[in-house]
């Protein structure tokens, strides 16, 4: 198991204290930034390793940013306290985007980054829960982080808990019917401390959801197993943040984000192929130059 | 059968494991219980009625039921995720690869009416798969209680231990089998007779069966050494090297298939560090006829006069 970088856990601390000040438009531009960096070293990770996600990543990293910066109530220093709440990154072979916001963060040293994938690191391509600080369950194979948040959500309600729990679901991943098994459950349980943000990229591996097994009418769907549903910009921080900070009613809610896969990088958004191609060294150097103007 | 046989009370273990569920409940609010639709199949019925706030129902859902489990278990509860054993495994087998044992969450698996106790409903009712799928699954301990004493101590250990494990309670009536003050530990069979000509290592339904073949042998002059290990993952390594050096050979029963459970691990096990002549009994690889539990544990062999003939074998060959 990793363990804590003091130092940029005391950073994220007072970026939170910092975020919550502000309204949702003023730390818009923070949580760019930051997304932003976060998906620089992302690319540097991938890059490095010859594998990984980045399509998912860039679709999902402003969605993670804004809720581990200003949403959250974690502590990177205590990763395992009993009332924090939770996030479950179910579309787990994103995990490039999740380790480089977690490390941002404090979760682990920045320089871990470094051993993504490579033999004996605690960064495997898909995160660990035994290995990763902050990774709640274990993810990677879809249709299997949101069962887990309902139980979350279940055991907050029976210890009378205020905690939250967040489940981040790819939209190709709504296509295995475990999570709607789960859907069912939470809503007949009035979880409402469970909420779930689906990526909503419109790609999955190989084609468009639409055309491999249509998602449409997505928001009539979660609609009709009993959520709430807010539509977003999933790239739009102040968007993200409002909705985010305005959650909690009787029901669970879903927020579904309408997202670009590779968001950030002019020659990845919306290709198909990136879902899992890996750049060339020209590309990261391009790429990076995009995602720092 | 004989008269003192005949006089044996049979039990099956259902009772004591809902007994000592809701005990363990009343100690300690972190148990929950959780089952998919029919809490008479999970054997949840009298948990349901003492504690209703603590008993979860997903309904019929096993790949929820497992997800819903490990996130209890987050949250700090510890839950007994119970449900008819060939669902449980079969249909929400990467659950509990992933979310139990692979995220090392202390979910409490309970595989109810295992083996082939819903005997005229057929295979697909039938859990002869579930030791072998699940002994391939690394860090999930996996128990196979014999008797009521031992269905007792499997979930207060099961509680009590902080990691995931999978429990196998067995509903096939049998006797009890269990010495009292006998430890119940991964890792650790208990010796139900000495005899150094043969042994039987059984688990479950079998072990009565193990000891009534033990009991025709010795009227014939053979010795054998009766070994309930219990815990087909992780085995009394010791315990069954020890066996294969000291008696002729090991015959193992289980009502499971032979392609991988406790039979396929006592061969791993020997062929690699001390060989021993083996036979394995348990259900081939095939689906069973239609017929009751008797019928099918009589059809494929697994009874005291089969185990008995197998440890006859081993000992004439030795000779």
């Amino acid at each position: 198991m990793l363990s804590a970088d003091p130092a940029g856990a005391r950073r994220f601390g007072a970026l939170r204290a910092r975020l919550g000040q502000l309204a949702s438009a003023e730390a818009a531009p923070v949580l760019r930034e930051i997304a932003n960096s976060v998906r620089g070293d992302d690319l540097q990770m991938v890059y490095r390793a010859g594998l990984g996600h980045l399509g998912g990543d860039f679709s999902v990293a402003d969605i993670l940013v804004t809720l581990y910066a200003a949403v959250l109530n974690v502590d990177p220093m205590r990763p395992l306290l009993a009332e924090r709440d939770r996030l479950v990154l179910s579309k787990g072979h994103t995990a490039g985007a999740l380790y480089a916001t977690l490390a941002r963060f404090g979760f682990f040293a920045r320089r871990e980054l470094d051993t993504f994938a490579a033999p004996q690191s605690a960064l495997n391509g898909h995160p660990s829960r035994t290995k990763v600080p902050g990774v709640e369950t274990s993810t990677g194979p879809l249709g299997h982080g949101f069962p887990v948040a309902v139980g979350m959500a279940l055991s907050a309600r029976l210890q009378a808990s205020p905690r939250r729990i967040f489940v981040v679901l790819g939209d190709g991943e709504l296509q295995e019917g475990s999570n709607w098994e789960a859907a069912m459950t939470a809503s007949h349980y009035g979880l409402s401390s469970l909420f779930a943000v689906v990526d909503r990229n419109r790609l999955q591996q190989g084609a468009r959801t639409e055309e491999t097994k249509r998602l449409e009418p997505l928001a009539e769907k979660w609609a009709s197993f009993g959520w709430e549903v807010r539509e977003v910009n999933g790239h739009d921080h102040a968007q993200l943040l409002d909705t985010f900070r305005q959650l909690g009613t009787a029901r669970p809610v879903c927020v579904i984000a309408h997202t670009v896969k590779g968001k950030g990088v002019s020659f990845m958004e919306d290709r198909v192929e990136w879902h899992h191609k890996v750049p060339s060294a020209g590309q990261v150097e391009g790429a990076l130059q995009e995602l720092s103007a | 059968m004989s008269q003192a046989t005949q006089a044996i009370t049979l039990h099956d273990c259902r009772r004591a494991f809902a007994d000592t569920l809701i005990a363990l409940a009343r100690e300690d609010e972190r148990i929950v219980a959780v089952c998919n639709d029919s809490v008479g199949s999970s054997n949840l019925t009298m948990f349901t009625a003492a504690l209703p706030d603590r008993m979860i129902n997903v309904g019929i859902a096993e790949q929820d039921l497992v997800g819903v489990g490990a996130g209890l278990a987050n949250g700090g509860l510890i839950p007994f995720v119970s449900a008819a054993a060939p669902f449980l495994t079969g249909r929400a087998l990467e659950q509990i690869k992933v979310d139990v044992a692979y995220s090392q969450a202390h979910v409490v698996l309970c595989g109810q009416s295992p083996g082939m106790a819903y005997g005229e409903l057929g295979p697909t009712h039938h859990s002869i798969e579930d030791l072998s799928w699940l002994r391939a699954v690394a860090d999930l301990p996996v128990a196979v209680p014999a008797d009521p004493a031992q269905t007792v101590q499997a979930v207060r250990w099961a509680a009590a231990n902080p990691g995931p494990s999978y429990l196998r309670i067995p509903r096939f009536p049998v006797p009890d089998v269990t010495p009292p003050g006998s430890p119940f530990l991964p890792g650790q069979a208990i010796r139900l007779t000495d005899g150094n000509d043969v042994t039987i290592i059984a688990v479950g339904t079998m072990v009565s069966r193990a000891l009534a073949a033990a009991a025709l042998l010795r009227s014939e002059g053979i010795h054998a050494r009766v070994l309930n290990v219990t815990f087909v993952e992780p085995l009394d390594t010791d315990a069954i090297l020890t066996a294969a050096a000291q008696t002729a050979g090991i015959v193992t029963a289980e009502e499971a298939t032979t392609t991988g459970g406790l039979g396929a691990a006592v061969a791993t096990l020997t062929a690699q560090h001390r060989p021993a002549h083996l036979r394995i009994l348990g259900v081939p690889r095939c689906f069973a006829p239609t017929g009751s539990t008797a019928f099918l544990l009589e059809h494929f062999g697994l009874t005291a006069e089969h185990i008995a003939v197998a440890a006859r074998d081993i000992v004439a060959h030795a000779r």
